[in-house]
Protein backbone atom coordinates (compact mmCIF):
# COMPACT_ATOMS: atom_id res chain seq x y z
CA UNK A 1 0.00 0.00 0.00
CA UNK A 2 1.08 3.56 -0.75
CA UNK A 3 3.10 5.61 1.59
CA UNK A 4 0.30 7.82 4.26
CA UNK A 5 3.42 9.65 5.92
CA UNK A 6 6.69 10.28 4.53
CA UNK A 7 9.58 12.58 5.38
CA UNK A 8 13.09 13.31 3.60
CA UNK A 9 15.50 14.96 5.86
CA UNK A 10 12.75 16.52 7.81
CA UNK A 11 14.43 18.81 10.59
CA UNK A 12 12.57 21.68 13.15
CA UNK A 13 14.51 23.49 15.16
CA UNK A 14 12.95 25.38 18.12
CA UNK A 15 15.52 28.15 18.94
CA UNK A 16 18.95 26.75 19.42
CA UNK A 17 17.01 23.35 20.12
CA UNK A 18 16.40 20.54 17.73
CA UNK A 19 13.04 18.90 17.47
CA UNK A 20 13.57 16.95 14.78
CA UNK A 21 16.78 16.31 12.74
CA UNK A 22 17.39 14.33 9.46
CA UNK A 23 14.59 12.95 10.31
CA UNK A 24 13.88 10.20 7.29
CA UNK A 25 10.67 7.61 6.95
CA UNK A 26 8.13 6.45 4.87
CA UNK A 27 5.05 4.42 6.56
CA UNK A 28 2.88 2.27 4.70
CA UNK A 29 -0.84 2.44 4.70
CA UNK A 30 -3.49 0.37 6.36
CA UNK A 31 -1.54 -0.07 9.42
CA UNK A 32 -2.00 1.13 13.02
CA UNK A 33 1.52 2.77 13.57
CA UNK A 34 2.50 3.15 17.13
CA UNK A 35 5.33 6.20 17.32
CA UNK A 36 6.87 5.53 20.86
CA UNK A 37 9.95 7.94 22.45
CA UNK A 38 10.61 9.43 25.62
CA UNK A 39 9.43 13.36 26.31
CA UNK A 40 11.43 15.24 23.52
CA UNK A 41 12.12 12.92 20.83
CA UNK A 42 10.14 14.96 18.41
CA UNK A 43 6.68 13.05 18.46
CA UNK A 44 4.60 15.80 18.97
CA UNK A 45 6.66 17.89 16.67
CA UNK A 46 6.48 15.40 13.65
CA UNK A 47 2.21 15.17 13.71
CA UNK A 48 2.55 18.95 14.00
CA UNK A 49 4.63 19.01 11.20
CA UNK A 50 2.24 16.42 9.44
CA UNK A 51 -0.71 18.42 9.79
CA UNK A 52 0.96 22.06 8.67
CA UNK A 53 0.62 23.10 12.58
CA UNK A 54 3.77 24.10 12.57
CA UNK A 55 6.56 24.52 8.93
CA UNK A 56 9.89 22.46 9.06
CA UNK A 57 12.90 24.56 8.89
CA UNK A 58 14.37 22.19 6.59
CA UNK A 59 13.62 19.16 4.68
CA UNK A 60 9.87 17.00 2.74
CA UNK A 61 6.98 15.75 3.89
CA UNK A 62 4.28 14.37 2.21
CA UNK A 63 1.20 13.34 3.41
CA UNK A 64 -1.36 10.95 1.60
CA UNK A 65 0.79 11.90 -1.46
CA UNK A 66 0.80 15.56 -1.28
CA UNK A 67 3.63 17.71 -0.28
CA UNK A 68 2.11 20.68 1.20
CA UNK A 69 0.61 19.44 4.44
CA UNK A 70 -1.33 22.48 5.14
CA UNK A 71 -3.11 22.67 2.04
CA UNK A 72 -6.53 22.39 2.57
CA UNK A 73 -7.15 19.58 0.53
CA UNK A 74 -4.93 17.38 1.87
CA UNK A 75 -6.62 18.28 5.59
CA UNK A 76 -10.23 17.28 4.31
CA UNK A 77 -8.69 13.77 4.75
CA UNK A 78 -6.82 14.11 7.96
CA UNK A 79 -8.13 13.29 11.13
CA UNK A 80 -5.58 15.08 13.96
CA UNK A 81 -6.69 14.61 17.92
CA UNK A 82 -3.85 16.82 19.41
CA UNK A 83 -2.64 15.88 23.17
CA UNK A 84 -5.27 16.16 26.25
CA UNK A 85 -8.57 16.01 24.28
CA UNK A 86 -8.31 19.76 22.81
CA UNK A 87 -12.26 20.37 22.99
CA UNK A 88 -13.71 23.92 24.24
CA UNK A 89 -14.62 23.16 27.75
CA UNK A 90 -17.54 25.20 27.90
CA UNK A 91 -19.27 24.49 24.73
CA UNK A 92 -21.87 21.44 25.01
CA UNK A 93 -20.94 18.36 22.68
CA UNK A 94 -23.74 19.09 20.21
CA UNK A 95 -22.10 22.96 20.30
CA UNK A 96 -18.62 20.74 19.06
CA UNK A 97 -20.90 18.79 17.14
CA UNK A 98 -22.05 22.15 15.41
CA UNK A 99 -18.26 23.92 14.92
CA UNK A 100 -17.49 20.10 13.11
CA UNK A 101 -20.32 20.62 11.16
CA UNK A 102 -19.85 24.06 9.74
CA UNK A 103 -15.31 23.14 9.16
CA UNK A 104 -15.85 20.68 7.80
CA UNK A 105 -16.98 19.70 4.41
CA UNK A 106 -16.77 16.08 4.60
CA UNK A 107 -18.85 15.80 7.85
CA UNK A 108 -20.98 12.55 8.72
CA UNK A 109 -23.04 14.21 11.17
CA UNK A 110 -25.24 11.19 12.04
CA UNK A 111 -21.97 8.86 12.11
CA UNK A 112 -20.94 11.23 14.96
CA UNK A 113 -24.20 11.47 16.84
CA UNK A 114 -25.00 7.99 16.80
CA UNK A 115 -22.06 7.64 17.77
CA UNK A 116 -22.12 9.30 20.92
CA UNK A 117 -25.17 8.11 21.69
CA UNK A 118 -24.12 4.75 21.71
CA UNK A 119 -20.99 5.78 24.26
CA UNK A 120 -23.93 6.89 26.20
CA UNK A 121 -22.26 10.76 25.71
CA UNK A 122 -25.26 13.71 26.58
CA UNK A 123 -25.23 15.76 23.58
CA UNK A 124 -26.55 18.77 26.27
CA UNK A 125 -23.63 17.90 28.68
CA UNK A 126 -20.72 20.76 28.51
CA UNK A 127 -17.44 19.12 27.64
CA UNK A 128 -15.52 20.70 30.85
CA UNK A 129 -18.63 18.58 32.63
CA UNK A 130 -17.49 14.98 31.20
CA UNK A 131 -15.10 12.60 32.46
CA UNK A 132 -11.58 12.49 30.93
CA UNK A 133 -12.37 9.44 29.44
CA UNK A 134 -15.78 10.30 27.57
CA UNK A 135 -13.80 13.90 26.70
CA UNK A 136 -11.50 11.36 24.57
CA UNK A 137 -14.13 9.52 22.88
CA UNK A 138 -15.73 13.01 21.85
CA UNK A 139 -12.56 13.95 20.38
CA UNK A 140 -12.13 10.63 18.46
CA UNK A 141 -16.00 10.70 17.40
CA UNK A 142 -15.16 14.44 15.95
CA UNK A 143 -12.11 13.26 13.85
CA UNK A 144 -13.94 10.36 13.02
CA UNK A 145 -17.21 12.00 12.06
CA UNK A 146 -14.44 13.98 9.09
CA UNK A 147 -14.23 10.13 7.46
CA UNK A 148 -10.58 10.84 7.54
CA UNK A 149 -8.26 8.35 5.68
CA UNK A 150 -5.84 8.79 7.76
CA UNK A 151 -6.19 9.40 11.54
CA UNK A 152 -3.18 11.21 13.63
CA UNK A 153 -3.01 10.89 17.40
CA UNK A 154 -0.77 12.34 19.59
CA UNK A 155 -0.74 10.99 22.91
CA UNK A 156 -4.38 9.84 23.14
CA UNK A 157 -4.61 7.58 26.69
CA UNK A 158 -2.19 9.32 27.89
CA UNK A 159 -4.75 11.33 30.77
CA UNK A 160 -6.88 8.21 31.20
CA UNK A 161 -7.43 5.87 33.83
CA UNK A 162 -6.92 2.00 32.33
CA UNK A 163 -10.65 1.44 31.88
CA UNK A 164 -10.82 4.35 29.91
CA UNK A 165 -7.26 3.57 28.17
CA UNK A 166 -8.98 -0.07 26.80
CA UNK A 167 -12.30 1.59 25.65
CA UNK A 168 -10.92 4.32 23.88
CA UNK A 169 -8.32 1.60 22.05
CA UNK A 170 -11.38 -0.68 21.47
CA UNK A 171 -13.33 2.43 19.50
CA UNK A 172 -10.24 2.78 17.90
CA UNK A 173 -9.60 -0.35 16.70
CA UNK A 174 -13.53 -0.77 15.80
CA UNK A 175 -13.72 2.09 13.79
CA UNK A 176 -10.13 0.84 11.72
CA UNK A 177 -12.07 -2.54 11.49
CA UNK A 178 -14.91 -0.57 9.97
CA UNK A 179 -13.40 1.60 7.66
CA UNK A 180 -9.81 0.93 7.46
CA UNK A 181 -8.61 3.84 8.30
CA UNK A 182 -4.73 3.97 8.65
CA UNK A 183 -4.06 5.67 11.99
CA UNK A 184 -0.56 6.78 13.47
CA UNK A 185 -0.64 7.27 17.24
CA UNK A 186 2.11 8.63 19.63
CA UNK A 187 2.27 7.33 23.35
CA UNK A 188 4.14 6.17 25.96
CA UNK A 189 1.80 2.95 26.97
CA UNK A 190 3.37 0.25 25.05
CA UNK A 191 1.05 -2.49 26.94
CA UNK A 192 -1.49 -0.97 25.00
CA UNK A 193 0.49 -0.55 21.97
CA UNK A 194 1.32 -4.06 21.78
CA UNK A 195 -1.98 -5.35 21.05
CA UNK A 196 -3.60 -2.67 19.26
CA UNK A 197 -0.55 -1.56 16.45
CA UNK A 198 0.70 -3.32 13.93
CA UNK A 199 3.66 -0.68 12.85
CA UNK A 200 6.06 0.63 15.15
CA UNK A 201 8.12 3.95 14.87
CA UNK A 202 10.83 4.49 17.55
CA UNK A 203 12.10 8.14 17.88
CA UNK A 204 14.92 9.33 19.87
CA UNK A 205 16.67 12.69 19.73
CA UNK A 206 14.74 13.85 16.96
CA UNK A 207 15.48 11.16 14.99
CA UNK A 208 13.90 7.58 13.55
CA UNK A 209 16.18 4.81 15.49
CA UNK A 210 14.06 2.19 13.96
CA UNK A 211 10.49 1.32 12.02
CA UNK A 212 8.68 -1.76 10.99
CA UNK A 213 6.21 -3.77 10.88
CA UNK A 214 6.21 -5.18 14.23
CA UNK A 215 5.40 -8.92 13.59
CA UNK A 216 8.72 -8.61 11.59
CA UNK A 217 10.98 -6.81 14.29
CA UNK A 218 9.90 -9.01 17.21
CA UNK A 219 11.05 -11.98 14.37
CA UNK A 220 14.68 -10.28 13.85
CA UNK A 221 15.78 -9.26 16.92
CA UNK A 222 17.21 -11.28 19.36
CA UNK A 223 18.56 -11.24 22.68
CA UNK A 224 22.28 -12.86 23.27
CA UNK A 225 24.03 -13.77 26.53
CA UNK A 226 27.30 -14.94 27.07
CA UNK A 227 30.64 -14.62 28.55
CA UNK A 228 32.28 -10.99 28.06
CA UNK A 229 35.65 -12.64 26.98
CA UNK A 230 33.54 -13.54 23.35
CA UNK A 231 31.12 -10.87 23.00
CA UNK A 232 33.23 -8.78 20.41
CA UNK A 233 33.71 -12.00 18.33
CA UNK A 234 29.89 -12.54 18.67
CA UNK A 235 29.56 -8.98 17.70
CA UNK A 236 31.17 -8.58 14.92
CA UNK A 237 28.92 -10.40 12.31
CA UNK A 238 25.93 -8.85 13.89
CA UNK A 239 24.37 -5.95 14.15
CA UNK A 240 24.51 -4.43 17.38
CA UNK A 241 21.47 -2.39 18.66
CA UNK A 242 22.54 -2.11 22.67
CA UNK A 243 25.22 -3.99 24.27
CA UNK A 244 25.44 -3.84 28.20
CA UNK A 245 28.20 -6.02 30.63
CA UNK A 246 27.94 -7.39 33.90
CA UNK A 247 30.22 -8.51 35.42
CA UNK A 248 31.29 -11.83 33.26
CA UNK A 249 28.38 -11.65 31.40
CA UNK A 250 27.80 -9.60 28.52
CA UNK A 251 24.15 -8.57 26.81
CA UNK A 252 23.84 -7.86 23.65
CA UNK A 253 20.11 -7.03 21.36
CA UNK A 254 21.21 -7.62 17.59
CA UNK A 255 19.20 -7.41 14.41
CA UNK A 256 19.01 -9.42 11.46
CA UNK A 257 19.66 -12.92 11.94
CA UNK A 258 23.62 -14.30 11.35
CA UNK A 259 24.50 -17.50 9.30
CA UNK A 260 27.55 -17.61 11.86
CA UNK A 261 27.09 -20.00 14.91
CA UNK A 262 27.23 -18.30 18.36
CA UNK A 263 30.41 -19.41 20.39
CA UNK A 264 29.90 -21.65 23.34
CA UNK A 265 28.37 -20.55 26.65
CA UNK A 266 26.30 -18.42 24.11
CA UNK A 267 22.32 -18.26 24.77
CA UNK A 268 19.59 -16.43 22.14
CA UNK A 269 16.23 -15.68 22.74
CA UNK A 270 13.22 -13.34 21.03
CA UNK A 271 12.21 -10.19 22.79
CA UNK A 272 9.09 -9.15 23.79
CA UNK A 273 7.98 -6.19 22.32
CA UNK A 274 8.56 -3.91 25.11
CA UNK A 275 12.41 -4.93 25.59
CA UNK A 276 12.93 -4.24 21.45
CA UNK A 277 11.54 -0.56 22.57
CA UNK A 278 13.63 -0.13 26.05
CA UNK A 279 16.63 -1.71 23.99
CA UNK A 280 16.37 1.57 21.31
CA UNK A 281 15.38 3.83 23.68
CA UNK A 282 18.17 3.03 26.41
CA UNK A 283 21.03 3.50 23.72
CA UNK A 284 21.13 7.03 22.34
CA UNK A 285 23.00 6.16 19.29
CA UNK A 286 21.17 2.54 18.47
CA UNK A 287 19.39 3.06 15.51
CA UNK A 288 18.60 0.03 12.56
CA UNK A 289 21.58 0.89 10.10
CA UNK A 290 24.22 -1.43 10.37
CA UNK A 291 27.82 -0.12 10.51
CA UNK A 292 28.90 2.15 13.56
CA UNK A 293 27.57 0.29 15.84
CA UNK A 294 29.99 -2.63 15.79
CA UNK A 295 32.88 0.25 16.19
CA UNK A 296 31.28 1.41 19.57
CA UNK A 297 31.11 -2.01 20.57
CA UNK A 298 34.40 -2.81 20.00
CA UNK A 299 35.52 0.27 21.49
CA UNK A 300 33.98 -0.17 24.67
CA UNK A 301 35.02 -3.47 25.26
CA UNK A 302 38.50 -2.35 25.71
CA UNK B 1 -28.29 -22.17 9.10
CA UNK B 2 -31.32 -21.52 10.83
CA UNK B 3 -32.75 -18.43 10.20
CA UNK B 4 -33.60 -17.57 14.06
CA UNK B 5 -30.12 -18.35 14.93
CA UNK B 6 -28.67 -15.26 12.23
CA UNK B 7 -31.21 -12.87 13.57
CA UNK B 8 -30.11 -13.29 16.90
CA UNK B 9 -26.41 -12.57 16.44
CA UNK B 10 -26.34 -9.78 13.70
CA UNK B 11 -28.42 -7.64 16.40
CA UNK B 12 -25.61 -8.64 19.01
CA UNK B 13 -28.00 -9.34 21.40
CA UNK B 14 -27.14 -12.65 21.52
CA UNK B 15 -23.21 -12.82 21.29
CA UNK B 16 -22.09 -16.93 21.01
CA UNK B 17 -18.78 -16.66 22.18
CA UNK B 18 -16.42 -13.91 24.33
CA UNK B 19 -12.64 -14.02 23.71
CA UNK B 20 -10.31 -13.27 26.39
CA UNK B 21 -6.71 -12.32 26.08
CA UNK B 22 -3.59 -13.56 28.46
CA UNK B 23 -1.25 -11.18 28.11
CA UNK B 24 1.35 -13.74 30.02
CA UNK B 25 1.22 -17.10 28.51
CA UNK B 26 3.57 -15.92 25.79
CA UNK B 27 1.01 -17.73 23.61
CA UNK B 28 0.38 -14.91 20.25
CA UNK B 29 -3.02 -13.41 20.54
CA UNK B 30 -4.22 -14.41 17.04
CA UNK B 31 -3.74 -18.51 18.13
CA UNK B 32 -5.14 -17.60 21.86
CA UNK B 33 -8.59 -16.53 19.69
CA UNK B 34 -8.29 -19.89 17.55
CA UNK B 35 -7.41 -21.98 20.82
CA UNK B 36 -11.08 -20.27 22.69
CA UNK B 37 -13.06 -21.27 19.05
CA UNK B 38 -11.43 -24.86 18.94
CA UNK B 39 -12.36 -25.44 22.84
CA UNK B 40 -15.86 -24.17 22.53
CA UNK B 41 -16.75 -26.62 19.38
CA UNK B 42 -15.13 -29.63 21.36
CA UNK B 43 -17.47 -28.27 24.88
CA UNK B 44 -20.14 -27.73 22.08
CA UNK B 45 -21.13 -24.60 23.24
CA UNK B 46 -20.17 -23.53 19.18
CA UNK B 47 -21.63 -25.57 17.06
CA UNK B 48 -22.34 -26.10 12.86
CA UNK B 49 -23.10 -22.94 11.59
CA UNK B 50 -23.07 -20.50 14.36
CA UNK B 51 -21.68 -17.18 13.71
CA UNK B 52 -18.16 -16.17 15.17
CA UNK B 53 -18.47 -12.38 16.50
CA UNK B 54 -17.75 -9.89 14.44
CA UNK B 55 -14.05 -8.48 13.47
CA UNK B 56 -15.63 -5.12 14.79
CA UNK B 57 -16.83 -6.98 17.88
CA UNK B 58 -14.04 -8.86 18.83
CA UNK B 59 -11.86 -5.73 18.59
CA UNK B 60 -13.63 -3.44 19.86
CA UNK B 61 -13.68 -5.44 23.19
CA UNK B 62 -10.73 -6.23 23.31
CA UNK B 63 -9.02 -3.00 21.89
CA UNK B 64 -6.85 -5.33 19.64
CA UNK B 65 -5.84 -4.79 15.87
CA UNK B 66 -8.03 -6.24 13.34
CA UNK B 67 -5.58 -7.92 11.51
CA UNK B 68 -5.00 -10.26 14.52
CA UNK B 69 -9.03 -11.16 14.63
CA UNK B 70 -8.35 -11.84 10.73
CA UNK B 71 -5.55 -13.98 11.23
CA UNK B 72 -7.32 -16.03 13.67
CA UNK B 73 -10.48 -16.38 11.57
CA UNK B 74 -7.85 -17.59 8.44
CA UNK B 75 -6.19 -20.17 10.74
CA UNK B 76 -9.61 -21.27 11.74
CA UNK B 77 -10.90 -21.77 7.75
CA UNK B 78 -7.18 -23.12 7.31
CA UNK B 79 -8.11 -25.54 9.94
CA UNK B 80 -11.16 -26.39 8.36
CA UNK B 81 -13.43 -24.91 11.83
CA UNK B 82 -14.65 -22.26 10.11
CA UNK B 83 -15.71 -20.82 7.20
CA UNK B 84 -15.79 -17.62 5.67
CA UNK B 85 -18.96 -16.56 3.86
CA UNK B 86 -18.75 -12.66 2.12
CA UNK B 87 -20.56 -10.08 3.05
CA UNK B 88 -21.90 -12.53 6.04
CA UNK B 89 -19.82 -13.29 8.79
CA UNK B 90 -17.66 -16.65 9.40
CA UNK B 91 -19.27 -20.00 10.41
CA UNK B 92 -18.78 -22.64 12.19
CA UNK B 93 -18.37 -25.50 10.12
CA UNK B 94 -20.43 -28.73 10.30
CA UNK B 95 -17.39 -31.27 9.80
CA UNK B 96 -16.27 -31.57 13.44
CA UNK B 97 -16.37 -34.69 15.08
CA UNK B 98 -17.70 -35.16 18.21
CA UNK B 99 -17.73 -38.39 20.80
CA UNK B 100 -20.66 -38.85 21.60
CA UNK B 101 -22.51 -36.58 24.59
CA UNK B 102 -22.76 -39.85 27.31
CA UNK B 103 -19.57 -40.87 26.79
CA UNK B 104 -18.17 -37.31 26.73
CA UNK B 105 -19.36 -36.15 30.16
CA UNK B 106 -18.01 -39.95 31.27
CA UNK B 107 -14.67 -38.84 30.44
CA UNK B 108 -15.23 -35.30 31.42
CA UNK B 109 -16.41 -36.86 35.28
CA UNK B 110 -13.28 -39.14 35.36
CA UNK B 111 -10.57 -36.61 34.44
CA UNK B 112 -12.78 -34.20 37.41
CA UNK B 113 -11.88 -36.95 39.63
CA UNK B 114 -8.15 -37.13 38.59
CA UNK B 115 -8.14 -33.45 38.94
CA UNK B 116 -9.33 -33.34 42.25
CA UNK B 117 -7.11 -35.99 43.58
CA UNK B 118 -4.36 -34.61 41.94
CA UNK B 119 -4.78 -31.40 43.77
CA UNK B 120 -5.33 -33.48 47.15
CA UNK B 121 -1.87 -34.75 46.46
CA UNK B 122 -0.20 -31.37 46.49
CA UNK B 123 0.26 -30.44 42.64
CA UNK B 124 -0.11 -27.12 41.41
CA UNK B 125 -1.85 -26.10 38.61
CA UNK B 126 1.39 -25.57 36.49
CA UNK B 127 2.19 -29.21 37.28
CA UNK B 128 -0.87 -30.74 36.08
CA UNK B 129 -0.79 -29.20 32.71
CA UNK B 130 2.78 -29.82 32.30
CA UNK B 131 1.62 -33.16 33.09
CA UNK B 132 -1.40 -33.36 30.18
CA UNK B 133 1.05 -31.65 28.32
CA UNK B 134 3.53 -34.53 28.49
CA UNK B 135 0.87 -37.63 27.98
CA UNK B 136 -0.65 -35.53 24.70
CA UNK B 137 3.27 -35.30 23.47
CA UNK B 138 3.66 -39.07 24.45
CA UNK B 139 0.40 -39.98 22.49
CA UNK B 140 1.17 -38.14 19.69
CA UNK B 141 4.48 -39.15 18.98
CA UNK B 142 3.31 -43.11 19.46
CA UNK B 143 0.44 -42.56 17.21
CA UNK B 144 3.15 -40.96 14.92
CA UNK B 145 5.49 -44.33 15.52
CA UNK B 146 2.85 -46.83 14.77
Amino acid sequence: MRAVLEARALAKRYGHTWALRDCSFSLPGGHVVALVGPNGAGKSTLLHVAVGLTQPTAGAISVLGNPAPSDPKSLMRIGFVAQSAPLYRTFSVADMLRLGRAMNPRWDDAYARDRLARLNIPADRTVGRLSGGQQAQVALSLALAKRPELLLLDEPVADLDPLARHEFMGELMAAVAEHGISVVLSSHAIAELERACDYLVVMGSGKVKVAGEVAALVEEHLLLTGPVSTAADTATSRTVVRQSLAGRQATLVVRGISRRALPPGWRERRLSLEELILAYLREPEASALPGPQELILAAETH
Amino acid sequence: MTLGKQTETNTGSALLLEFHLDPHTGVPPYLQLVHQVEGAVRLGTLGADDQLPTVKAVVSALAINPNTVLKAYRELEHRGLAIGRPGLGTFVRESISYRPAPERQMLRDTFAAWLQSATAAGLSEAEVRALVEAELIAARSAKGAA
